[in-house]
């Protein structure tokens, strides 16, 4: 299914929920959603006759901008062989949204990478602790203003 | 003797365990021999991958692809190659592709040969280990003449390629093909049809699709759950919709659909496949120079991407943002071993522990990029 369809059909279901479509290319096209609502619009996108993403190919965290953060969901259907990628922006102050775990599996280790990376907490996730750095480690490396730590348990940090 | 007080029992299994294929620790629930519960602890060899990208121009980047499933360098650098392409919106010769996909191909035998060499010795066999890595040998031999690299290439380029293939490239190949199947087959008597082999991974941590699909499985581990889905076929790159070849998928052929064996069994017969696409591709070089599409400057408009392959652990994708400068903004690389391993907890709970091994071998992990 074409993306405008999708926007479409998701815009008849959640209205204002549904921000933006960006299509300019060289830009694989996107839509952008309301943050506190990701949870539900997933589950439709799912759960749809007609558009049953039933696979989440990959979540990733992303400095968005000066003040934002975004969560970036890349799925695929392998029932209907289309695309989408949705994201939702979280401001870096309260950077906070639902959980997709519940929706795909999958999600669960990615989100943990996210909070680890960027410090983006999903709320409702099952076991949200950091997945690659040590779980004492401080700060969130991926984000663009981040400092490193100059002494880890001891030991010095930047060589 | 009616009530014996039993308690669970953690075992951590790793960091450093051969059975774990790399730096992975397992925390592993026990009651007696049977498994209630595992936990994975990974990042032990954990690199920044991704923010070191954010420091680098685009090329630059590419000998860190190498390391990130280093058993598999070739193809980790196609994927990354074909996703700057499409940021530029360059499109390469066909004596490129060519070259591209018969050593992506070369590169996933020798891959699934690791794969299988060390699931032997999971399961106690050791002498097919041996028997892989001579045969592995012969195609980094070809690697080597090529590029004068065994492991990490830094081979393919965006745009093209860093060397030309040598003269008698085509004839080694081809003598490889030829020596290379009949192997296959001592392989299947030597270890696939092996009755302690069958007994050891038949019905043993078995996959169901729905549950593969929701978890993000994708390589020989969803298709070992007789799932058709191969990106080379359902989402072409490169070009891969030129060549005639077809998609092993598990059946439950000595146990249940998903289980250990099948896993294993869908490496082995893709390994002939490979064969095929190798053969179809090797008299087809068309003339012409690698070099002359590669800029001399990689500078991407503002934009983003995302660009999965079909590498032979699974589905490695690349997420990469450009703000127009000469680094990437973000590099994100989503990679099979990672999706794949998170299913491990699922899967083998009500196994015995010796099993487990055969569970965590029967996805073939490569820490280097699970960790990144």
């Amino acid at each position: 299914m074409d993306i405008n369809e999708i926007y479409n059909k998701l815009k008849a279901v959640f209205g204002d929920d549904i921000i933006e479509l960006k299509t300019d290319k060289p830009v694989d096209p996107f839509i952008i959603v309301n943050p506190e609502k990701i949870n539900a619009i997933c589950y439709f996108l799912r759960d749809e006759e007609s558009l049953q993403f039933d696979s989440l190919s990959c979540l990733s965290g992303v400095d968005f901008d000066k003040d934002n953060l975004a969560s970036v969901y890349h799925l695929y259907s392998y029932a209907l062989n289309h695309k989408l990628v949705i994201k939702a922006i979280v401001p870096k102050e309260k950077p906070e949204l639902p959980t997709v775990s519940d929706v795909w599996a999958t999600a669960e280790w990615h989100e943990r990478e996210a909070y680890d990376m960027m410090g983006i907490i999903y709320t409702g996730h099952p076991d949200l602790r950091r997945i690659l750095t040590p779980e004492d480690w401080e700060g969130h490396p991926l984000r663009k203003d981040y400092k490193v730590q100059e002494f880890y348990n001891g030991m010095k940090v930047p060589y | 003797m009616s009530e014996l007080r039993t308690e669970e029992m953690v075992i951590n299994m790793g960091p450093q365990h051969p059975s774990t294929h790399g730096v992975l620790r397992l925390k592993v629930v026990l009651n007696g021999e049977i498994v209630v519960e595992v936990k994975p602890y990974i990042g032990y060899l954990h690199r920044c991958f991704e923010k070191h990208c954010e420091a680098m121009t685009y090329p630059q980047v590419i000998p860190y692809t190498d390391r990130m499933d280093y058993v598999n360098a070739m193809n980790n650098e196609l994927g990354y190659a074909i996703a700057v392409e499409k940021l530029l919106g360059i499109q390469v010769s066909e004596r490129v592709e060519y070259i591209r996909v018969i050593m992506a191909e070369l590169q996933r035998i020798a891959s699934h040969l690791i794969a299988i060499g060390t699931y032997g010795n999971d399961a106690g066999a050791f002498t097919p280990f041996l028997y892989c890595f001579i045969d592995r040998e012969k195609i980094l031999e070809i690697f080597e003449m090529t590029c004068g690299a065994r492991l990490l290439y830094n081979y393919i380029w965006v745009g093209g390629l860093s060397h030309d293939i040598p003269k008698d490239f085509q004839k080694k190949v081809k003598e490889f093909v030829k020596y290379f199947r009949p192997r296959i087959d001592q392989l299947n008597g030597l270890l696939s049809y092996n009755k302690i082999f069958i007994e050891r991974t038949a019905n043993i941590g078995i996959l169901p699709a729905d549950v593969a699909i929701n978890g993000g499985a994708s390589g020989p581990t969803l298709r070992g759950s007789g799932v058709k889905f191969d990106l080379r076929k359902n989402d072409p790159y490169s070009i891969y919709h030129k060549f005639d070849f077809d998609i092993p998928t598990g059946t439950g052929e000595v146990g249940t659909v998903g289980d250990c064996w099948d896993r294993y069994m869908v490496r082995v017969r893709e390994m002939e496949q490979s064969l095929r696409i190798i053969e179809q591709a090797v008299d087809n070089i068309p003339e012409g120079d690698v070099f002359a599409d590669i800029p001399k400057r990689v500078k991407p408009p503002v934009g983003e991407v995302y660009v999965r392959t079909e590498t032979p652990k699974g589905e490695l994708g690349y997420y990469i943002i450009s703000d127009g400068s000469l680094n990437p903004y973000r590099v994100k690389a989503r990679s099979p071993s990672f999706c794949n391993l998170s299913l491990i907890n699922q899967i083998s709970r009500g196994y015995m522990i010796a099993d487990l091994i055969m569970i965590l071998g029967s996805f073939d992990i490569v820490l280097g990029e699970i960790d990144r």
